[in-house]
């Protein structure tokens, strides 16, 4: 396989997870370097949320080697990872209703960390413009999109070293999501580093730099986008074209 | 018109008592999740402390000292337990949280009793408020005042603490989705036990309030926690304002209640929340509970149908029990009847409670409904044993039809208090109409038919109708009515779906849940001679509970080994201990740390026990 960097931030190795019985993960390997935009692309049900929950730490039953600027953090809590800096957006956003974008914004934040951009609100407010308007909105008064952008500019609130992305296209109108990989793109040129997984390889092509293709739980790709591009076989065999 | 002003005033001095009590109850399930009895332990706990410490201390700077640092000793009460018991079980069943903090209320009773002494305690008056002011003539202590401004001060503080600090934002944030909080890298652990000081804090607040206005008793407990139960839920768990806004109309219909209905007050108050939740399921400012997401439940194992070695032991365990009158003198025997009646009442609330889903905390009245029906037969009909014992269950069932139209329309907590109302309704009128059931005096002469009457034969009788209960309970889970049940109690939406009607099955379950806790109940009347009150009062539906939650909620046999124990210990620990409530306490909080699954079901988890997959 190609594409592994030598300086890698998150490295995952034989992962496994499994909910009750279900075996969801089988022996999944990642990697992402320094300021990568790295995908995990696959259909529905595939296990990409799975993985990243598991990273996380959010899956209970979960065995493997994750391992997270330099820390072992395959048994860690799931505020433990998120102190070290790693962040997770989750696929289904999971706004606090409740709090104002202000306040959602405050839970996120966290100290600055050496080597990882530093957010705030206000720069934020400048990489997803529509926020800055509604700072004392309610979370749930927001549309689809804008509470895709709130729950992004949560985590980089807490200055994050790498992101983990659950498909921040998913549901979103075409207009939406064209700002969406615009910010991702922003995003990259701040040097961000992020993992992030998409059904739709389009999407995946404009902004990442490598990809990973998982199927019912393996991981079946490894390599560029380009390389991606070139071959058919995989595609059509794990990903709805 | 100055007499209804006074009474207006007395209302609200009551409600600022109340809405501290609730809001640290409210803001302890919100974060929680978990429904703190003893937060009633705790506000009795800061009555005791600041008594104590206003004697010692003295004076006026001393009165007002004594009463904060008692309010802050109770918060760091709240903390030790939090750490020793709470911390343990989050991710475990919100049912067995429930009975560790019911054990850690008898375990409080205890200590107190041991501390105070079971004497009313009064208190001194607030320095500088002892006097009364006229208003529009009339008398109204200066200490009520200070009281009613007190409500408002504290709910605005609350708000400040919630609204205004990165500590409230997060506590927000956490009751809301405590997964995602924590994956934004936030430590739930310390933020749980920050919350129980609040909580506590407030709890303990309002209890050393009272010291000039009551006796510091060993009762405040379980009084005071009712009441803020109700409040709670009447505002929506969680919702501090709500809880603001529940207290003052509760201050208020118990104020005027009293003028109107003086002896039942408390019915008055438990209808008004009978109303407020078929009106709105969810309290006055409640919301729809997002499912307490990142509660991490712990999917319970299916109920299986017992293999041909439960059938053995089973049939092992009839033998053995046909065949103990032979070896025990009477006593004995009448511990062993009292016990397979609990045992029958205890699987009639799991029956409700693991297949149906429904958690109750009233399930004492259809034991006592079933009780009165015997005894009200015998005391005004003359009726003998057969028909009691026939009446028994009809009268437990008809209550059950009723009350549980009204409860199956709710769920989880909301049910739970419901149920809790229902029996407290059933309880203040056989309390309070003496003319029919003779009130706290109760009914005597509830005896067993002649043939009926020696020890065993009336074991025998016992041990028939609740063998026989038992087995038709669990014939009915393994029926397709019960499959139906379980489907319905997992998946309502599907269900619904594929044509259940859930609510209609779930009424049918509590009724016939109600009809067997009723016939365990005209039995336990014939066994003790009499009826009481008492039998469908809180602590026999605590009892039930227990009992339930021991054995495991999940597992059949689960509520028979409950029932069992529990009464071993209650009778056991009676007999040799002088703090059999210090005793059982300890004991249910480890059973509960122990065994998460409960008895039963922590043993069937074990691979000894496992049966193999088929
Ligand atoms: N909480 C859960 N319990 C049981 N199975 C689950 C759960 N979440 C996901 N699964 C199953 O795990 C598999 C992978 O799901 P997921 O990781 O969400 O896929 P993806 O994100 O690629 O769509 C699916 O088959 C899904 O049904
Ligand atoms: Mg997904």
């Amino acid at each position: 396989m190609t594409g592994s960097t030598s300086d890698a931030i998150l490295t995952v190795e034989a992962l496994n997870a499994y909910y009750g019985r279900a075996h969801i993960l089988s022996d999944v390997a990642l990697q992402a370097g320094r300021g990568e935009v790295v995908a995990l692309i696959g259909r529905n049900g595939a296990g990409k949320s799975t993985t990243f929950k598991s990273i996380m730490g959010l899956v209970d039953d979960r065995r493997g080697r994750i391992t997270f600027a330099g820390n072992d953090i395959s048994r860690s809590a799931p505020h433990e990872i998120a102190r070290l800096g790693l962040g997770y957006v989750p696929e289904d956003r999971r706004i606090f209703t409740d709090l104002t974008v202000m306040e959602n914004l405050e839970v996120g934040r966290q100290r600055p960390r050496e080597g990882a951009p530093e957010w705030t609100p206000e720069r934020l407010f400048t990489l997803f413009p529509n926020l800055a308007e509604m700072r004392g909105r309610l979370g749930g008064g927001m549309s689809g999109g804008e509470q895709q952008m709130l729950t992004i500019a949560r985590t980089l609130m807490g200055n994050p070293l790498a992101i983990l992305l659950d498909e921040p296209s998913e549901g979103l109108a075409p207009r939406i999501v064209e700002m969406m990989a615009h910010a991702i793109i922003g995003l990259k040129a701040e040097g961000q580093t992020i993992i992030l997984s998409e059904q739709n390889l389009h999407f995946a092509g404009l902004v990442s730099d490598r990809a990973h293709v998982i199927e019912k739980g393996r991981i079946r790709f490894g390599g560029t986008m380009r390389e991606l591009a070139a071959d058919e076989a995989v595609r059509r065999a794990y990903l709805t074209l | 018109m100055g007499f209804y002003l006074v009474q207006f005033l007395g209302g609200l001095a009551q409600a600022s008592s109340l809405f501290l009590v609730a809001a640290g109850l409210s803001i302890i399930f919100g974060v929680t999740r978990i429904v703190n009895f003893a937060h009633g332990s705790f506000y009795m706990l800061g009555a005791y402390l600041a008594y104590t410490l206003a004697e010692r201390m003295g004076g006026a700077v001393g009165f007002w000292s004594a009463i904060a640092l008692a309010a802050v000793a109770t918060g760091v009460v709240g903390v030790v337990m939090e750490l020793l018991v709470l911390r343990r079980l989050y991710r475990g069943p919100e049912l067995f949280q429930l009975l560790a903090t019911f054990g850690v209320v008898l375990i409080v009773q205890d200590v107190a009793l041991l501390i105070w002494g079971p004497e009313d305690l009064l208190g001194p008056r607030a320095p500088g408020l002892e006097g009364v002011v006229r208003i529009l003539g009339r008398p109204f202590p200066k200490y009520e005042l200070l009281l009613i401004a007190l409500g408002p001060i504290v709910l605005g503080l609350l708000w400040l603490l919630f609204h205004r600090t990165r500590w409230g934002t997060l506590v927000r944030a956490a009751t809301q989705d405590r997964e995602m909080t924590a994956a934004l890298g936030i430590n739930q652990t310390w933020l749980f036990t920050s919350v129980l000081f609040v909580g506590s804090l407030l709890a303990g607040l309002g209890g050393a309030l009272q010291i000039p206005r009551e006796a510091v008793n060993l009762h405040m407990d379980i009084n005071i926690v009712v009441e803020a139960f109700v409040v709670v839920v009447v505002g929506g768990m969680g919702s501090v304002g709500g809880a603001f806004l529940a207290a003052v109309l509760i201050g208020l219909i118990q104020a005027f209640g009293i003028l109107v209905f003086p002896q039942i007050t408390l019915v008055v108050v438990f209808l008004f929340m009978a109303v407020v939740l078929v009106v709105r399921p969810h309290g006055l400012m409640g919301r729809q509970q997002a499912t307490a997401r990142g509660a991490g439940h712990v999917p319970e194992a299916p109920i299986h149908a017992s293999g041909m070695m439960g059938r053995v032991a089973a049939v092992g365990l009839l033998v053995v029990l046909a065949a103990l009158p032979a070896l025990f003198g009477d006593y004995a025997l009448a511990v062993l009847t009292e016990m397979m009646i609990l045992a029958l009442f205890a699987a009639s609330l799991h029956f409700i409670m693991g297949p149906g889903g429904m958690v109750s905390f009233g399930h004492a009245a259809y034991f006592g409904l079933g009780a009165y029906g015997a005894g009200l037969l015998v005391k005004h009909l003359s009726g003998g044993m057969v028909a009691g014992l026939v009446s028994a269950p009809l009268f437990a069932g008809l209550g059950a039809l009723l009350f549980g139209w009204f409860c199956v329309r709710l769920s989880g907590v909301y049910l739970a208090m419901l149920t809790l109302a229902f029996a407290q309704i059933v309880w203040s009128i056989a309390f309070q109409w003496y003319a029919v059931t003779g009130g706290d005096n109760g009914i005597l002469g509830v005896w067993p038919d002649g043939w009926a009457s020696p020890r065993w034969a009336f074991y025998y009788l016992s041990l028939v109708l609740c063998a026989g209960g038992v087995l038709m309970l669990r014939r009915v889970i393994f029926s397709p009515f019960g499959y139906a049940l379980r489907a319905g109690r997992d998946s309502p939406l599907r269900a619904d779906a594929v044509g259940i009607d859930v609510r209609h099955l779930q009424w049918l379950a509590f009724t016939v849940a109600g009809a067997f806790a009723g016939l365990a109940g005209g039995l336990y009347a014939y066994s003790k001679g009499s009826v009481f009150p008492t039998l469908m009062a809180i602590p026999r539906s605590v009892d039930g509970l227990v009992m339930v939650l021991l054995g495991g909620v999940q597992t059949l046999t689960g509520p028979l080994v409950g029932a069992a124990v529990f009464h071993a210990l209650n009778t056991e620990m009676v007999r040799y201990t002088d703090h059999w409530r210090l005793t059982l306490g300890v004991a249910i909080v480890l059973l509960v740390v122990i065994f998460p699954q409960g008895i039963v079901g922590t043993l069937a988890r074990l691979p000894f026990f496992r049966r193999k997959e088929a």
